[in-house]
């Protein structure tokens, strides 16, 4: 493929998943209270359009449409910047994960990734980490108590599960041998018994339970926990601004469940008679589910009990995990 | 929903209690509890029935303003003045006790004698916004004039609209159609009345 060619296939990709992710993020939000209602036995939105599915079109035009306020003694500059952090991390992630498999397309071979980088999970983990200056900074800027104390959860609670992250994903790249997102794939290859989930079931349960913490979703709520600490980070934002905190916040979990499936569920390979495309956005779409499911159902933990469960239970789970694996390995 | 739900106030006689036991105090026994906890599997006992919840589909909600719940004939909402069946005049004598009554001070009436030197209620008011709706005034009442009804979506945009007699009369034309049901709601005289009458203490 010619330069000018890559250049236009990239742009073209880079606006189709900045679309894509943003009108689902969007969408998320609406089956987030569609789920939640229903498991709560209740309706949800009804009155916008059609089964209340216009309601995401009404809340995007009232948050574009609400004065953005930026309070008196914020640090003006850090405040207004937070939060494009939030949203830029979520997507720049995106851009390491392979979506789909190979496709022809007017015979050209189209790769759905936009950058095929050897380091795939390591930047992926990166970038996304790198978001948790958005509520950081958020907070601190704020001029407001909640908001300090929602940073300070950030830095304890993100930072701490970073460990978790890392240490649990790394007994599936031991055995796999490679960063690649598209490697560890096609490591799976082999059908429903090569999932990497049925020999690291630990691992896998780990870095659900650190991606929940890394996410921001329910049962490790903290830093925005409402009943606490009004809302946290977010406290003192209004309109766009709070807006794109949440579009951060649901591309952020589309991109671990993508994960998860890659890494853990076998990927886009084929599923039986289920085509590897359809095959990802099914693992993909119940994994979302299961991110509403246990908010529907789970109570929110506290903050020291997060922090005990992160240190003193899933850290040295993790090392032993990879301790495990490793003399598997080497036999 | 049936009256009886509404009338069974002795709540308490579902309630079951759970046993909740010590939380332990020994680090062993701590230990005991955390791994019982993580292995008893009660994080997919909620998950479950939430699910279930889900796929049952047996959704509580109340579309409120289409749809509306059952309210109890006891339910005190906004007053209503009611009139004669067959003259059509209204009910009220001009007595004054729901006035005397009213612990809101909310009610005002304004009495003269007619030609056949019988009271007539000429001015007949009653502040909703003051009126804490308890009740008193259809106790009182000795005709069944002033009953307290069921209509309690009363907001409105100006004061003067909550005292408005001409809102809670009964009107003829409605009255002539015979759409006004006696009330056997607050302030009526109850079922077994006859059974609790007793003899003023005068008597004895």
């Amino acid at each position: 493929m010619t330069l000018t060619g890559f250049v236009i296939a990239t742009i073209i990709k880079i606006v189709l998943v900045l679309a894509v992710f943003s009108a689902l993020a969007g969408f998320g939000t609406y089956i987030e209270r569609k789920v939640l209602a229903f498991m709560q036995r209740r309706l949800g939105p009804m009155h916008v359009g059609p089964y209340g599915i216009l309601q995401v079109a009404a809340d995007g035009l009232k948050l574009f449409t609400k004065e953005d306020i930026i309070p008196q003694n914020s640090v003006k500059p850090i405040f207004r910047i937070a939060p494009i952090i939030g949203a830029a991390t979520a997507f720049i992630a995106l851009a390491a994960v392979p979506l789909f498999p190979e496709f022809e397309m007017f015979g050209v071979t189209i790769h759905p990734i936009i950058a095929d980088i050897n380091v795939g999970v390591l930047f992926v983990l990166g970038v996304m980490a790198s978001g948790l200056f958005a509520p950081l900074l958020a907070g601190m800027a704020s001029a407001n108590k909640w908001g300090l104390l929602g940073a300070a959860r950030t830095a304890i609670q993100l930072l701490s599960y970073e460990v978790v992250t890392g240490l649990s994903i790394l007994a599936p790249l031991m055995m796999v041998g490679s960063l690649s997102l598209i490697d560890i794939n096609n490591y799976q290859a082999g059908g429903f018994t090569d999932w990497i989930v049925w020999s690291q079931p630990v691992a896998f349960i780990l870095f659900l339970i650190a991606g929940f913490a890394e996410t921001n979703r329910t049962p490790f709520d903290l830093l925005e926990h409402e009943a606490e600490i009004v809302a946290g980070y977010a406290t003192e934002y209004s309109g766009m601004r709070w807006g794109m905190f949440f579009i951060g916040e649901y591309a952020n979990m589309i991109t671990l469940a993508f994960l998860a499936s890659l890494i853990f569920l076998g990927g886009f390979n084929d599923w039986g008679f289920i085509p590897g495309g359809l095959a990802i956005v099914l693992k993909v779409s119940f994994l979302f589910f299961f991110f509403l499911w246990t908010r529907a159902a789970w109570p929110h933990v506290r903050p020291d009990q997060l922090m005990w469960l992160c240190w003193k239970v899933l850290m040295p789970i993790a090392v032993i995990n990879v301790v495990v694996t490793g003399i598997v390995l080497m036999m | 929903m049936s009256l009886e739900q509404f009338k069974d106030r002795n709540v308490a006689q579902n309630y079951t209690f759970i046993p909740v036991d010590e939380p332990p105090v020994e680090p062993l026994d701590k230990f005991k509890q955390v791994v019982k906890r993580t292995f008893k599997g009660e994080l997919f006992v909620g998950l479950w029935v939430v699910f279930r919840e889900m796929v049952r589909f047996n959704i509580h909600t109340v579309k409120y303003p289409m749809e509306k719940l059952p309210i109890s004939p006891r339910y005190r909402a906004v007053h209503k003045l009611y009139r004669l069946l067959e003259s059509g005049n209204e009910r009220c004598i001009g007595c004054g006790l729901c006035e005397k009554i009213c612990i809101a001070n909310c009610i005002r009436m304004d009495t003269r004698y007619d030609e056949n030197q019988r009271k007539e209620v000429t001015e007949y008011t009653i502040n909703l916004g003051r009126c804490i709706f308890c009740g008193y005034c259809a106790e009182v009442c000795p005709e069944l004039a002033i009953v307290h009804g069921q209509r309690y979506e009363n907001a409105s945009e100006q004061r003067a609209h909550f005292v408005l007699r001409d809102d809670i009369l009964t009107p003829l034309d409605f009255l002539k159609e015979g759409k006004q049901e006696e009330f056997d709601g607050f302030g009526a005289v109850s079922p077994n009345a006859d059974e609790r009458i007793k003899k003023t203490p005068t008597a004895y």
